[in-house]
Order: C-alpha cells, then sequence, then structure tokens
C-alpha cells in the first residue's frame, strides 16, 4: 500500500469508530432521557405511561403511611394544588418528611398510584431540590392567575 | 486581628500573581533574562501568602470565631477539631482558597523541580500560571471572601453539614483539587509550547511526570470520593453517575488520554497537536468541573453556592481559559505538525484508537451532564439523565479501550505485522473468554454483563502476565533478580496500572452481578437472610457523640453457626444543623462487604434495618490504587532525573548567557 492510502484508511477507520460511537451515545441518550412533571401535569395526565419520570414538590403533610412489613411507604407529593400518591419500597433519605421538599423517579401504574423506585430528598436544612421548589412554584403561579 | 491578616495577605498574593502572569512573559517575548527571572520569586512569594492566608483561616476555624460567617455557617464549637479543620474546606469560600493554594504549590513545585527547564520556556509556563491564579484570586476577593465578618458574631456556629463530617472528606477534597489544578501544569506546558512553536520530544520528557502526577492525585481523589459515597450515604453503592462525579470523571478520562498521547509525542513525534488538544481539553473540564460543582447549578452536596454572580464569574473565566487557548491553538497548531510516520498495524495506531475512544467517553459524560442543565436554561422544560445512560453507553465504548490496552504494549512501534500479533495475543484472547464464561457458570450467574466484565477481567490478568514474561525473556541470560531490576520504573507504571484496571473490572463486575440487598423490620431477637449470612438484631442503645445524639443498634452476623462480627450502625442526630443521618457500619472482607444500616423506627418500636451484600467491591479501591501506584512508578522513571541532570550545564550556559 502507499502511505497515502494507508493514511486514508486510517483516518477512515477512525471516522468510522467516532460516528459508530456517537451513534452509539446519541441511541442510548434518547432512550434514558427522564422527564420531570409536576403533580399537577400528573393529574391532568400529562405525564407518559410505561416510562419512567420524576415528580417533583413537597409531601403532603400527613400522608406518609408504613405498610404491616414496615418497608414500603405510602406517601403523597404535592405542588400545594395536586397530590398524586406514590409507593415506595426501600430506605428513604435521612431528610424526607413531612411537608419537605422531594424528588420521586419511577413510574405510573394503571390504578394512578406513581411507584417510585428513587426517592430524593435535600442534602441539609436549607436547601430545596430546584425541582420541587420549581413544582411548587408552578402551581402557585396558575393559582394567581386562576384568582384574577 | 486574624482573619484580617489571611485577608490582607490574600490581596498581597493577588498582586504577586499578577506580577507573575505578566512580567515572565512580557520577558519572554522581548527575550529579557532579568524579566524572565521574576516568575519565579513571585510564585514562590504569592504561595507563601496564599498558605498564610489558609493559616489564618483555619486558625479561626479551630478557634471557633463565629465573628467569622464563613465558621459561623460551617462549624461548631463542640466539633472535633479534625472536622474543624475539614470544614475550612467544607464550603465554596474554603474550598476555593485551598483550589488557589494548590495552584500555588503546583507552581512552586514547578520552579523546584523543573530547575532545568530553559529560562524562557520557564517564564511562559510561570506566566500563563500566574494569569490563572490572578483569575481565581480575583474569584476568591471580588465574590466569595473567606474571610467576611458579621457583626455581632454569632453566639455559636451552625456547625459543617454531618455528611462532610467523615474521615474520608477530611482528604477527598485536598486530592481531588490537586488533581484538577495539576492539570493547570500540563495546560502551562501546552500553551508554552504554543507560543514558543517549540514541541519536541524533550517537550514530551518535561510535560510527562507532571501530568502523571496530576493523574495519580485525580485518580486517588476520586477513587475515595467513591469510597464515601459508598459508607456515607448509607445505599451501599459506590458511583451514581452524579453530574458532580462525572464533573471529576471527565477530566481523568481526557487526561488519561493526555499521559498516553504524550507518550507518543515522547517517543515518535507523532500527536503533537492532539496532545495540545488533550491539554487544553482536560484543564478546561477542570474548570468547568468547579464551575458546575461550585456555582450551585447542580442538585447535590456540593453546591454551596447559588449565588449567581459566582456562577457567572467561573463562567466567564472558563469562557475566557477556553477561548483564548483554542485561538492560539488555531494560531500556532500549524507550526507543529509532523512527526513519525506510521502504519495501521502499529503501536500509535492502538494508542490513537485509545484516545479516540477515551475522548468519545468523555464527550458522552459531558452530554448526559450538561444536557439537562441547558434544556433547563433555555426553559424547555426540566428532564435528567440517569445511570442506565451511562451503563449503556459505557460498556460498549470502554471494551476495545481495554482490548486495545492489552493488545498495545505487544505491538511495535512505527508498524509491526498483524498475524504475528494475533499469534501472541490470540491464545490470551480465547483463554480469556473461555475463562469469562466457566467463572459466570461457576458463580451461577450467566448475563452477557458478566461474561464480558469477567472476561476483560481474565485478559487483562493474561496479558499482564504474558507481557510481564516476554520482557523477561526479552533479556535472557541474566538471572531473574537482574532482569526484573533491569526493568525501568516507567514500564512497571504501566504495568501496574494496566492490571489495576482488570482489578477494578473485577469489583465492579461481581458487585454488578451478585450484590444482594433487603429492607427487613426486626425487632430485637428477630433475625434475617441474606446470601448465606444470619442478621441478629440485638437491639438499639442510646450513643451519645460530641457534637450529635444517635442511636446505635447491634446486629450479630454469622454464617454456618459461626458469629463472626458485631456490626453497630447508628441513627445519629445533629444538634446544630437539626439534621439526621444515618453512619452505617461495614464488615470489610477481600471477598466481599456485609453492609447495615439503620433506618427509622416504627410505631410498634420495630427498626427497619438495611442490609447489604457487596461480594468484591473492595476490589473497586484496589484497582484504584494500583493505577494511582502506577502513576507513581511512571512518575519517578529515572530517564525524567537523568534529563535534568544532562541538561543542568546547558542550562547554566544559557544563564551566564
Amino acid at each position: 500500500m502507499k502511505p497515502r492510502s494507508k493514511r486514508l484508511m486510517l483516518l477512515g477507520g477512525a471516522v468510522a469508530l467516532l460516528i459508530g460511537a456517537v451513534a452509539l451515545v446519541l441511541t442510548a441518550f434518547q432512550e434514558n432521557l427522564v422527564f420531570f412533571h409536576t403533580p399537577t401535569e400528573v393529574a391532568e395526565g400529562k405525564a407518559p405511561t410505561g416510562r419512567t419520570f420524576r415528580i417533583g414538590g413537597l409531601v403532603e403533610p400527613g400522608s406518609i403511611k408504613r405498610a404491616a412489613d414496615g418497608v414500603t411507604v405510602q406517601f403523597a407529593i404535592t405542588d400545594t394544588a395536586k397530590a398524586i400518591p406514590v409507593t415506595y419500597k426501600g430506605s428513604l433519605p435521612d431528610l424526607f418528611s413531612e411537608g419537605k421538599g422531594a424528588v420521586v423517579q419511577g413510574k405510573m401504574s394503571p390504578d394512578g398510584q406513581f411507584t417510585a423506585s428513587e426517592v430524593l430528598a435535600k442534602h441539609d436544612e436549607n436547601y430545596m431540590p430546584p425541582e420541587a421548589q420549581h413544582a411548587v412554584d408552578q402551581a402557585q403561579k396558575a393559582a394567581k392567575t386562576v384568582k384574577q | 486581628m486574624i482573619p484580617e491578616l489571611g485577608h490582607f495577605s490574600l490581596i498581597l498574593a493577588l498582586i504577586l500573581a499578577v506580577v507573575q502572569g505578566v512580567v515572565p512573559l512580557v520577558g519572554a517575548s522581548r527575550n529579557r533574562l532579568a524579566l524572565m527571572s521574576v516568575g519565579r520569586t513571585a510564585a514562590q512569594g504569592q504561595f507563601l501568602f496564599i498558605a498564610f492566608s489558609f493559616g489564618c483561616l483555619t486558625w479561626s476555624f479551630i478557634n471557633s470565631d463565629f465573628s467569622l460567617q464563613l465558621a459561623a455557617s460551617n462549624s461548631h464549637s463542640l466539633t472535633p477539631v479534625i472536622y474543624k479543620i475539614t470544614g475550612v474546606w467544607g464550603n465554596h469560600e474554603g474550598s476555593l482558597l485551598l483550589w488557589a493554594m494548590s495552584l500555588a504549590l503546583w507552581t512552586v513545585a514547578v520552579t523546584v523541580f523543573s530547575r532545568n527547564l530553559p529560562e524562557i520556556f520557564m517564564a511562559r509556563v510561570l506566566g500563563v500560571l500566574g494569569l490563572v491564579s490572578t483569575g481565581f484570586l480575583l474569584f476568591l476577593l471580588i465574590t466569595s471572601n473567606p474571610f467576611d465578618r458579621i457583626l455581632p458574631g454569632a453566639p455559636e456556629g451552625r456547625d459543617l453539614n454531618p455528611l462532610l463530617q467523615d474521615p474520608g472528606m477530611i482528604i477527598h477534597p485536598p486530592l481531588l483539587y490537586m488533581g484538577y489544578v495539576g492539570f493547570s501544569v500540563a495546560f502551562a506546558f501546552a500553551i508554552a509550547a504554543l507560543l514558543s512553536g517549540r514541541m519536541d520530544a524533550a517537550w514530551a520528557r518535561w510535560s510527562r511526570p507532571w501530568t502523571t502526577v496530576a493523574w495519580v492525585f485525580l485518580t486517588a481523589g476520586i477513587a475515595i470520593g467513591s469510597g464515601w459515597a459508598y459508607y456515607e450515604l448509607g445505599w451501599g453503592g459506590w458511583w451514581f453517575w452524579d453530574p458532580v462525579e462525572n464533573a471529576s470523571f471527565m477530566p481523568w478520562l481526557l487526561g488519561t488520554a493526555l499521559m498516553h498521547s504524550l507518550a507518543v509525542t515522547e517517543k515518535r513525534g507523532a500527536f503533537r497537536s492532539w496532545t495540545v488538544l488533550l491539554a487544553i481539553g482536560a484543564f478546561s473540564l477542570s474548570l468547568m468541573g468547579t464551575f458546575l460543582v461550585r456555582s450551585g447549578v447542580l442538585t447535590s452536596v456540593h453546591a454551596f453556592a447559588t449565588d449567581p454572580a459566582r456562577g457567572l464569574f467561573v463562567l466567564v473565566l472558563l469562557v475566557l481559559v477556553i477561548g483564548i487557548s483554542l485561538a492560539l491553538f488555531a494560531w500556532r497548531a500549524p507550526t507543529l505538525a509532523g512527526g513519525g510516520s506510521f502504519s495501521l498495524v502499529s503501536r500509535e495506531a492502538s494508542l490513537l484508537g485509545n484516545n479516540v475512544l477515551l475522548s468519545v467517553a468523555c464527550g458522552s459524560v459531558l452530554l448526559g451532564t450538561l444536557y439537562p442543565l441547558f434544556v433547563d436554561a433555555l426553559n424547555l422544560g426540566k428532564i435528567s439523565v440517569g445511570p442506565p445512560y451511562f451503563e449503556t453507553v459505557f460498556v460498549p465504548l470502554m471494551t476495545p479501550v481495554i482490548v486495545l490496552m492489552m493488545i498495545g504494549p505487544f505491538v511495535r512501534w512505527k508498524g509491526d505485522d498483524g498475524h504475528s500479533i494475533l499469534r501472541r495475543v490470540g491464545p490470551g484472547l480465547v483463554a480469556s473468554i473461555v475463562l469469562g464464561i466457566g467463572i459466570a457458570f461457576a458463580i451461577g450467574h450467566v448475563t452477557w454483563r458478566t461474561v464480558l466484565g469477567l472476561s476483560l477481567a481474565a485478559w487483562v490478568l493474561i496479558g499482564s502476565v504474558q507481557i510481564l514474561w516476554q520482557r523477561l525473556a526479552d533479556r535472557a541470560g541474566a538471572g531473574t533478580g537482574a532482569r526484573l531490576r533491569s526493568i525501568p520504573a516507567a514500564w512497571w507504571g504501566m504495568w501496574f496500572a494496566h492490571l489495576g484496571i482488570g482489578v477494578f473490572i473485577i469489583g465492579v463486575a461481581m458487585v454488578g452481578s451478585l450484590n444482594s440487598q433487603i429492607q427487613v423490620k426486626m425487632l430485637a431477637g428477630d433475625t434475617a437472610q441474606l446470601a448465606g449470612y444470619t442478621f441478629t438484631f440485638r437491639g438499639v442503645a442510646n450513643a451519645p457523640g460530641p457534637n450529635y445524639a444517635a442511636a446505635r443498634a447491634t446486629i450479630e452476623v454469622s454464617r454456618g453457626g459461626v458469629t463472626f462480627a458485631t456490626l453497630t450502625p447508628e441513627k445519629r442526630f445533629y444538634e446544630a444543623q437539626g439534621m439526621p443521618m444515618t453512619e452505617a457500619s461495614i464488615d470489610i472482607g477481600p471477598l466481599r462487604d456485609v453492609y447495615v444500616n439503620l433506618g427509622d423506627q416504627l410505631e410498634d418500636g420495630a427498626w427497619v434495618v438495611g442490609l447489604f451484600y457487596r461480594p468484591f467491591i473492595s476490589w473497586i479501591w484496589l484497582g484504584c490504587t494500583l493505577m494511582a501506584l502506577g502513576g507513581i512508578f511512571a512518575a519517578a522513571d529515572r530517564r525524567y532525573r537523568r534529563l535534568a541532570e544532562r541538561e543542568a550545564p546547558a542550562g547554566a550556559a544559557r544563564q551566564v548567557a
């Protein structure tokens, strides 16, 4: 082979590798995006079915209930306008408590329950997950518009 | 008084940084030796002032001076002294001061260990480092002064976030910062090369040990951060693909590519532009990591600041660094062209393949980390990218990297014969696939992921033995001891680091395949089973700590009727922050960890207990340790010192002239 065509082959190989890798990355990316919805959006049926998504808001006071096994927890997550019932099995973050911000990730069950695979709470006393804050802000904005 | 001295000292450091950033560069462009040599003195002075300033801040924390805003927010009079010191960098301002101090320390190290660089080159390196330092000191003084006072002073501090009150957090940030900031040296060398148009084998030899040492720090810092997440966050996981973790992993990936690209530049003079680009990229990603982590755009335990001015400042700094370097690169890179040619089957080609794959992997992490931020910034909704994406992408991207990693050392520079390589590596490849499948069946977990992981690990281990064997066979004649000793440290560095990857993969594959966990409700005397272990709950007692109250459970772990460990997980309540925290308890073993945490107490007096079985998880950190050790060997190679000695007379002559 001439050095020139060798170089071309090398370049071609590298470009093919790059294209393949980029295609892989983008496909995986598309499939694994997790969208975020506020409780109001979920209540209005805007959330996808059969796909993992996130809900953010406040843990509704008085809603935390533990099942007899002690491990399955039910609570409602609210943006102060609408509340979505959530079921979660597993350990809760240390700062998960009623009236505080939380973000849950999981899927909608056919019975209207949200089955969470992950529950995120804040990291310290002053900090509110931005997604939870966003949901509450949205709901309050909507409430104001209705009043006017 | 002490904080004011610290503040003043920091301002003096800034002045010296400006001097260091301007005067040597002017000297280099006008070829004035007197101006060039200012850099060294300015750098050393700057380090002294920043270190003094850091000392003042530490003193205020240790003595609980709560009239200092920072101490009042991040310390408490009852906090153990070691965590008072940790509190110094457990916040935005203090961690930036640590950043600036690391940079000054690296700069001083360059003036000490690279004493034999040509004066003009040294001047440019120090100038670039001085400019970077100027940016960061300005950032500190303008937006994030660690010495702000509050009047009247607070009677008591609010304490450091309990999650950070942990031995791992004492050393994780300093190591990580030394790694991040260490790439600034590689960056400065690259920019100096662009400025001078000189980039030869000698340049690569100067640059290599610095890059390697920075990489060692980064590797150690990431590993310790991962270990911290494992035992402190209490979920039994070791990597979460959290944006903050990604922020440190991206420079690591590019830094790894850079180390290998530098090797080619040194040995063969090739990949020069690519090496410069990687050096710019690794440092830019380090800066971006600092920006992401410190600006508060990310949701994490690291996000201290939510002041938009700070985020904007770092962003501007980042844009300036990347913009100016890339412009300089575009302008000067043509002067770097050239280098040895090589064929399709050659060590250069295998390293090129690895470099491309590592860069794509880095790009994929960048995409997954930044995309949600862009979407949010553009008000297109909120999304997140979770671990499934990164796992899907990483396995296919890293598999060829690991396969190539063990083929590369068998392949000769410049060009080699494909058939003879296949003959050398073929048997090992077949053996490792057979082994992978065999072990997967033996452990009773046959999935393609497990088989792939175990095969790759076997491939690395077999390949390591094979190249060592070949290396020894090449020196036939002498005794084994002499032959082992004749191998240069750099080669051992490569060998250990690659072996470390193999050990790491064993850990990842085994944890990924065989881990198990359950959550159970337990009363005193209850038992639970997991992975052949029996856990007996012996009840909960109060265990007060220095700055917290705790409920401590006693759980006996037995196997086959023999109790071998008593674990004591705690549920702590930190009074100052009003924050509960779970403290896991782990029985660490070479082949498995047994991990227990204590959840909430239920109404009937029972406790929720989390039981985790984590096979081979220590191998993950053992692998990282081997990688870091390899880096230390590589950086300690005698030829870097020999070079210094050989060039010394020339350097001295230049100074006389």
